[in-house]
């Protein structure tokens, strides 16, 4: 078969059409999720059932379950209940878009709160002895002790966490939105070249996946710089 | 405060603590007054760590009184706080906070607990700073000082609270040998001064010349107390003499 490298340069330009979806989908949905990542965390090391319960089950079922299931279920399935169909939230549930990142917050804030309790647990317990000791209260200890030392033990997770997000966004072309998949599967079924096509959607997610590993890299960096270097 | 000088700051009464089948403390029983310097020895899990970790409910204890600065040591929050507020602590492994800088280090708790402004926070941290001999790294990194000085930011930091009490848990068991006398002369020069001080430590040189007590522990007892000069030359008990035999032996 013959590889039309003039078809690649050419489809780019309209591929980056879709990219506006694709960066609303990765900033909204990481945004929220982190904020579901926070409250989660917190209820799981509250040390309360009542809390550590449900977060422990939200967490499972969102790990545990691909987001493409997830992404049709709240899509597909959600509307065959009446009462979701005449509540307030119709408007934004009938939204596809609303729908992608409704599963990708959740779906992030699952994974995102494992990675920021791993960061917590990083942090040394006689570190907070030292603090106990000197009267800083619980609170105070989390929030001037515990929190900045956990979230840089949690960037690079993070970071992985990140890439894995952009990636899942074109899960969103499967629900009928023109994100860059989207696009992309539109002009192949114009121009039947999928080779040409995917591939330079590939390098365009390459692009992203190298400018946010190195954002990431430039902060991790930053927030070690006390770190002793070895 | 206006209590008389000999007036006891801390006491322990019966105190027994359990890890799960082990018995760490066994009614254990200790006055200290003000002022006094207390040197507390033992062979390791005797004990001596936890007893000083009961005194500022960084442990709780299972049974018997712990009164701190006339306050009994209960489960109410607000009392541990106010008794953790007189009494300074300094650990094995520094603990520092890794992530400030030393001035912050110092500062922290003034501002938090003690809600001093920034400015005056800064002026009292860098006096104890000098104090200790290190105003020059105040603007470095923990990871960036040598064991021995971040010790000593350790006792800054705890001094800084200006607790009517301090303890120390084996402040230089994780230094190399070369710098142990650095931190111990600071302490020296806290025990001049007339701080009141719990110390657990295996260096027998500085607690002949700074105890006015000595402890001796094992397994969660206390086995005797004397002063330096009775407890070296004269132990009464054999375990102590069986232990001073071994760390004096070499």
């Amino acid at each position: 078969m013959n590889f039309d490298v003039s078809l690649v340069v050419e489809s780019i330009p309209r591929m980056l059409e879709g990219i506006g979806l694709t960066l609303q989908l990765l900033i909204l949905s990481s945004a929220i999720g982190l904020v579901l990542a926070i409250i989660t965390l917190l209820m799981r090391i509250s040390g309360k059932w009542f809390l550590v319960a449900p977060a422990a089950i939200y967490i499972y079922f969102f790990r545990g379950t691909p987001i493409l299931v997830q992404i049709f279920i709240i899509y597909y399935g959600l509307p065959q209940l009446e009462f979701i169909r005449e509540g307030a939230l119709w408007p934004v549930l009938r939204e596809p878009f609303w729908c992608c990142v409704i599963a990708l917050s959740l779906n992030g804030g699952a994974y995102v709160s494992e990675i920021l309790r791993g960061g917590v647990l990083g942090v040394e317990k006689g570190v907070l002895e030292a603090a106990s000791a000197l009267g800083i209260s619980r609170s105070q200890r989390f929030v001037y002790i515990t929190s900045p030392i956990a979230i840089r033990l949690s960037i690079p997770a993070y970071s992985n966490d990140m890439i894995s997000m952009v990636k899942s966004t074109a899960l969103a072309s499967t629900v009928t939105l023109l994100d860059m998949t989207g696009v992309a599967r539109t002009i192949v079924a114009q121009t039947f070249a999928p080779y040409e096509i995917f591939i330079a959607a590939a390098s365009i997610y390459l692009v992203m996946a190298w400018m946010i590993q190195k954002g990431f890299g430039l902060l991790e960096r930053r927030m070690s710089r006390y770190v002793k270097a070895t | 405060m206006s209590e008389a000088k000999s007036e006891p700051i801390i006491v322990l009464e019966d105190v027994c603590k359990r890890f799960g089948d082990f018995q760490a403390l066994t009614e254990v029983n200790l006055t200290v007054s003000r002022g006094e310097r207390i040197v507390v020895c033992g062979p390791s899990g005797s004990g001596k760590s936890t007893m000083i970790r009961c005194i500022n409910r960084l442990e709780e204890h299972d049974s018997g009184r712990i009164i701190v600065a006339g306050k009994e040591l209960t489960g109410e929050v607000k009392d541990i706080d106010a008794v953790r507020r007189e009494v300074g602590m300094v650990f094995q492994s520094f603990n520092l906070f890794p992530h400030l800088k030393v001035i912050d280090n110092l500062t922290l708790a003034l501002r938090l607990v003690r809600k001093m402004p920034k400015t005056e926070a800064r002026k009292v941290a860098v006096k104890y700073l000098e104090r200790v001999y290190i105003p020059d790294q105040a603007d470095k990194y923990p990871s960036q000082l040598s064991g021995g000085q971040q010790q000593r930011v350790a006792i800054a930091r705890a001094l800084c609270m200006n607790p009517e009490v301090m303890l120390f848990d084996e402040p230089t068991s994780a230094l190399d040998p070369e710098m142990i006398s650095e931190v111990l002369d600071v302490m020296r020069e806290l025990a001049e001064e007339g701080m009141t001080m719990i110390c657990v430590t295996h260096e027998m040189g500085f607690a002949r010349s700074v105890a006015d007590l000595m402890v001796f522990m094992d397994r969660g007892e206390i086995v005797e107390t004397a002063p330096p000069g009775e407890f070296f030359e004269n132990p009464r008990s054999d375990r102590t003499r069986l232990f001073l035999g071994q760390i004096l032996s070499h």
